[in-house]
């Protein structure tokens, strides 16, 4: 294919960056962005082409004598139904199935999509996961039960609290202290019998037990730095979770 | 046992409406969940949980070649639900809890152990990646 048919260089540079943008905010791993954002720019006619991803910017070049081009990434979710879809965007692209106009328009759509479970079935299924982690601990059904409740509470709350105030830490701290003290409450209450159980099981939603993983993984690939800065974010959500509990604690007990 | 594979499945299966996979993948993220699951429970009793987890994980990395190849899908939709009740996240607050409370000692311990544990995931996940390249080579 030649670049004619396919559009300015300008045009695919944009295209690739796109697809790159809609896997790194929504949770794909580093090399996965990296290899998708070259093959699709092999598939376009340009096989020389080169990209540099860290969690928060994307370079990207076609050629040595073409100028790199940078996308700034500040917000970062899980949505993996997002990177399914570019992955089979790309995958269409690079068998010739669909031309760059359509790849285009496709990606288009999949960056505008909402996410497709709706906030209270977020929260419901956060709930019975915070309940069934209870029980993988080795917590009673009398936890598990306690725990269903403050673990929807606490995504529930987590999720508002982001936006309400843009700063990620504060809602998780907040939302941890929330978790504390209902957990607390209940125990208090007669409804469940070891606090820390509650506790465990209604946290994990919010643990970055996936971003501790993923950043060590990227390590052993060797992005230092997408490993260090993931490891960093993942460092801080542990520390806003354990000071909200840790507050809470220290009060009650 | 049963209760602990219902809820691991039920658990994994819950996380992965939280990173919103596409809704056809949801039973076998809980299964690759709860086969994971299985083979820590199997194996933490005789080994080392850093071991068990290790292999746990490979376990996990295998099903989820097995499926992402299936379904074309990127392995990391089904990777992401296996591994979550294996990840050190209890621990990993235990320890900044510990931090918090002065309690300095238990907190290291319970961060080094984390780290450990993360360790193990994410080379398990590598082994698992890198035995399905040598089967697709030596088939081809």
């Amino acid at each position: 294919m030649n670049n004619a048919e396919s559009g300015t260089t300008y045009e695919i540079i944009d295209l690739c960056l796109l697809a790159g943008k809609i896997m790194l905010q929504n949770g794909a791993e580093t090399y996965r962005v990296e290899d998708t954002m070259t093959r699709m720019a092999a598939a376009l006619g340009f096989p020389g082409a080169h990209s540099y991803v860290t969690p928060t910017v994307i370079m990207f070049t076609t050629s040595r004598t073409e100028q790199p081009k940078l996308f700034r990434i500040e917000e970062r979710t899980t949505d993996l139904q997002k990177v399914a879809e570019v992955n089979d965007i790309s995958r269409c692209l690079s068998q010739r199935q669909i031309t760059s106009a359509q790849a285009r328009e496709r990606l288009a759509l999949v960056d505008d999509a909402a996410h497709a479970y709706s906030v209270w079935l977020q929260i419901m299924a956060a709930a019975l996961a915070g309940g069934c982690f209870t029980i993988i601990f080795k917590g009673s059904f009398w936890d598990a039960l306690p725990a269903l409740f403050v673990s929807g509470l606490g995504y529930a709350s987590v999720v508002y609290l982001q936006r309400l105030v843009q700063i990620k830490f504060f809602a998780e701290l907040t939302a941890s202290a929330l978790i504390g003290l209902l957990s607390f409450l209940f125990v208090q209450a007669g409804i469940g019998s070891e606090t820390d159980k509650i506790i465990i099981g209604s946290v994990m939603p919010l643990v970055p037990g996936l971003l501790i993983t993923n950043a060590v993984r990227d390590l052993m690939a060797g992005h230092l730095i997408s490993g260090l800065s993931k490891g960093a974010e993942a460092f801080l959500t542990a520390f806003a979770i354990g000071t909200g509990i840790g507050l809470v604690l220290s009060f009650v007990s | 046992m049963i209760l602990q594979l219902i809820t691991s499945f039920i658990a994994s299966a819950m996380f992965c409406i939280l990173f919103n996979t596409p809704r056809r993948t949801l039973l076998q993220c809980g299964i690759s969940g709860m086969l994971g699951w299985m083979v820590y429970l199997l194996l933490d009793p005789h080994w080392k949980s850093v071991v068990a987890t290790f292999f746990a994980t490979v376990v996990v990395g295998v099903v989820s070649q097995i499926f992402a190849r299936s379904f074309k899908m990127p392995v990391i939709i089904f990777s992401v639900g296996g591994i979550i009740p294996l990840v050190p996240g209890g621990l990993a607050y235990d320890a900044m809890r510990r931090f918090v409370e002065d309690d300095y000692t238990t907190a290291l311990q319970a961060a080094v152990q984390a780290f450990l544990l993360s360790g193990a995931i994410a080379t398990g996940l590598v082994l698992s990646e890198v035995l399905g390249q040598m089967f697709r080579r030596s088939k081809s």
